[in-house]
């Protein structure tokens, strides 16, 4: 940059520019004005699904306890921002996970809003039960692609998760209950390192087959870059629809934003995300965990894809948060516009 | 098979068509990028913080060790108008000239240039913009006049066989202006590349740009100007400066501009953050098998380096994740 008099800020063309071309999408009907239509790269999906994870996989590795009451009162914030599904928490043993140790309460607490799904986390038959009753119409089961990671962290094989997972998965199909399937470390291991595309390919097929609908492949120590996310999306797409899959890009590394973009070039429509960019990395002391969503959205307006979200309310769901966790956020997008 | 799930997304009718498409969106990247590393001037210039000479020349030994090869010095202009650059004349006459390595500096105007040259200066930098109304604010003049500028030290720099760097800022929006139309950036950089840039620095100065919009303004650039001339400088302000040099890699561009440590902040958005940190992009580009000859290590200790020399935190994400506390 030149000689720029650091006096200057937020000149009024400068909103208008973010307020115009770059913060639509809070509807669908909103429609692409035709002068973004031309900026939109060819072969990206015209509408793309978030998968909004901050209350979960965002608050259950964030150090302060957040209180119930606040969670509540979370999830009902990004219920009011357009986002149409929000994985609420996780029906974990509180032993393991003291943050989510309240998840009944939560989950009976939301106000439950048409149109907006509210997947839980359910580690296994027990968790299962105990969701539904709570109230939950969705669940997610949680698998990982090396099995040194599903070793430590749920204390058995994968072959041993994936007969769990059979378990869970069949008794929600039964009861009409849709099942999400995780793929943890697809990109890489903070134990084992480099993880095959054919390994993730398995898991994958595994949990799709035994009826998950839909199969998030996480990059779960951000430390994929665009070339790795390429070669497993495409042994992955090999055997499931790109339709069914889904990218969860931690951004340890920095890298989540261009593998996410790699992603969508790939043909993925569905992207995971957490606002103000929440949770750490329990690998990586001090490193960011997720990508923050209002980065994600930032992006995806930018490009001319539908979201349905509007990015003002998840940054003020963001901000409330932040403040309850007393942390800055994570988001580059809340840095740049909070400050006046 | 997938037809019989329930609660799929809606899009599987146009499925086959967009698989077609969205490999060739891709592209095939270069085997070498060239990083401009500009965190001694870019990034210093936007911090709070003074740093002393000797710290500015350990910084920029400390980067020509990493293996960088093109390192942005310094800025010759009046310390009245950039403080952090008055010692620009000691800086350019302290620091270690590895051979093999450039270091360009910033010369608005002849006076300054012809002090570059003084203090030792091979290549040089000039700065112009795709928006007339920044330029006003930033040099005081139009855009027509500041090429009646630029050209002096043009043909000055042929004289003296000194190579000159150009930069076009608001290459993807203007604080002022708004949208920048892509035929304006290239009407910009075209001029500059034929009043004899060697190379054009397309610099999304706000940091608003996204892929899509990076897509078209160097479709626009390259039909007026070979690629092999053209770098991109991202800014991070909105986090998007990572995925938008990825798109100019896609693109075919191989040179990119970065700061150590994500050092600089940005003036219109207090509190926001900078320039693309040179570890992060460094992290990509290995992970996707482009040689950059950038040891990370040693990249890395420069940036812990300068950042407590002026008292900050890294903005680099893989200087956080690596470092321990």
């Amino acid at each position: 940059m030149g000689n720029v008099p650091s006096a200057v800020k937020h000149c009024l063309s400068y909103q208008q520019l973010l307020r115009e071309h770059l913060w639509i999408g809070d509807s669908v009907a909103g429609a692409l004005d035709p002068a973004q239509e031309t900026s939109q790269l060819s072969g990206l999906p015209e509408f793309v699904k978030i998968v909004e994870v901050g209350p979960r996989d965002g608050l259950q590795n964030e150090k302060v306890i957040v209180p119930t009451d606040i969670k509540i009162e979370f999830v009902n914030r990004l219920s009011q921002t357009g986002l149409s599904v929000i994985e609420v928490t996780s029906f974990v043993s509180s032993r393991w996970v003291p943050q989510m140790a309240d998840h009944t309460e939560v989950m009976k607490g939301i106000h439950q809003y048409p149109g907006v799904r509210y997947p839980v986390l359910t580690p296994n038959l027990q968790g299962f039960h105990h969701a539904v009753a709570a109230g939950a119409t969705e669940i997610s089961v949680f698998g990982a692609a090396s099995e040194s990671f599903s070793k430590k962290n749920i204390n058995c094989s994968i072959e041993e998760s994936m007969g769990k997972f059979e378990e869970v998965v069949k008794s929600a199909r039964h009861m009409n209950i849709p099942a999400r399937g995780y793929v943890s470390c697809a990109l890489g291991c903070p134990y084992e390192g480099s993880i095959t595309p054919q390994k993730v390919t398995e898991v994958s097929k595994r949990l799709y087959g035994m009826g998950c609908y839909e199969i998030s492949l996480g990059d779960t120590i951000g430390v994929g870059t665009p070339g790795s996310m390429k070669r497993m999306l495409e042994s992955v797409m090999k055997e499931i629809p790109p339709g069914a899959l889904a990218v969860h890009c931690h951004d340890t590394y920095g890298q989540a934003l261009a593998n996410i973009l790699t992603a969508l070039q790939m043909g993925i429509n569905v992207v995971d995300s957490a606002v103000s960019g929440l949770g750490g990395c329990p690998y990586a002391k001090g490193a960011s965990g997720n990508v923050a969503t209002e980065d994600l959205i930032y992006m995806l307006n930018g490009l001319g894809l539908n979201t349905g979200v509007n990015l003002y309310k998840v940054m003020e769901a963001g901000d409330f948060i932040c403040k309850a966790v007393n942390k800055t956020t994570n988001s580059k997008v809340a840095q740049a516009s909070f400050n006046a | 098979m997938a037809a019989m799930r329930k609660a799929l997304p809606r899009r599987l009718v146009g499925l086959a068509s967009l698989r077609a498409v969205s490999t060739s969106s891709m592209g095939t990247l270069p085997k070498r990028v060239k990083i401009v590393e500009v965190g001694p001037r870019d990034g210093l210039q936007n911090e709070k913080n003074i740093v002393s000479t000797p710290v500015k020349i350990k910084l920029i030994d400390m980067l020509s060790e990493a293996g960088l090869s093109v390192i942005e010095t310094t800025s010759f202009v009046s310390p009245k108008w950039v403080p952090q650059m008055g010692d620009h004349t000691e800086v350019l006459k302290g620091i270690q000239k590895f051979p093999g390595i450039n270091y360009p500096v910033l010369t608005p105007n002849l006076k300054g240039f012809e002090a570059a040259v003084a203090a030792g200066a091979k290549e040089v930098v000039i700065f112009g913009a795709a928006s007339e109304l920044f330029t006003k604010k930033n040099i005081n003049c139009s855009i027509e006049e500041s090429f009646q500028r630029f050209d002096a030290i043009l043909k000055a720099a042929q004289s003296a066989n000194i190579s000159v760097r150009g930069y076009v800022s608001c290459a993807l929006g203007c604080p002022y202006e708004g949208k920048i139309s892509p035929a304006k950036v290239a009407e910009v950089t075209k001029k500059f590349y034929s009043m004899g840039c060697y190379e054009i620095s397309l610099g999304d100065t706000i940091g608003v740009g996204t892929p899509g919009i990076m897509k078209d303004m160097l479709s626009a650039v390259m039909q007026e100007v070979p690629l092999a001339a053209l770098a991109v400088h991202c800014h991070d302000t909105y986090g998007q400066a990572l995925a938008n040099t990825l798109m100019a890699l896609q693109m075919g561009v191989s040179v990119v501009d970065s700061s150590v440590a994500g050092l600089g902040g940005c003036p219109y958005a207090q509190g926001a953050s900078g320039n693309l940190a040179t570890e992060d992009l460094v992290y990509m580009l290995e992970g996707l098998g482009i040689h950059t000859g950038v040891n990370l290590q040693k990249l890395l200790e420069a940036g812990n380096f300068i950042c407590q020399a002026l008292n900050r935190k890294t903005s680099s994400k893989v200087a956080q994740a690596t470092c321990k506390l």
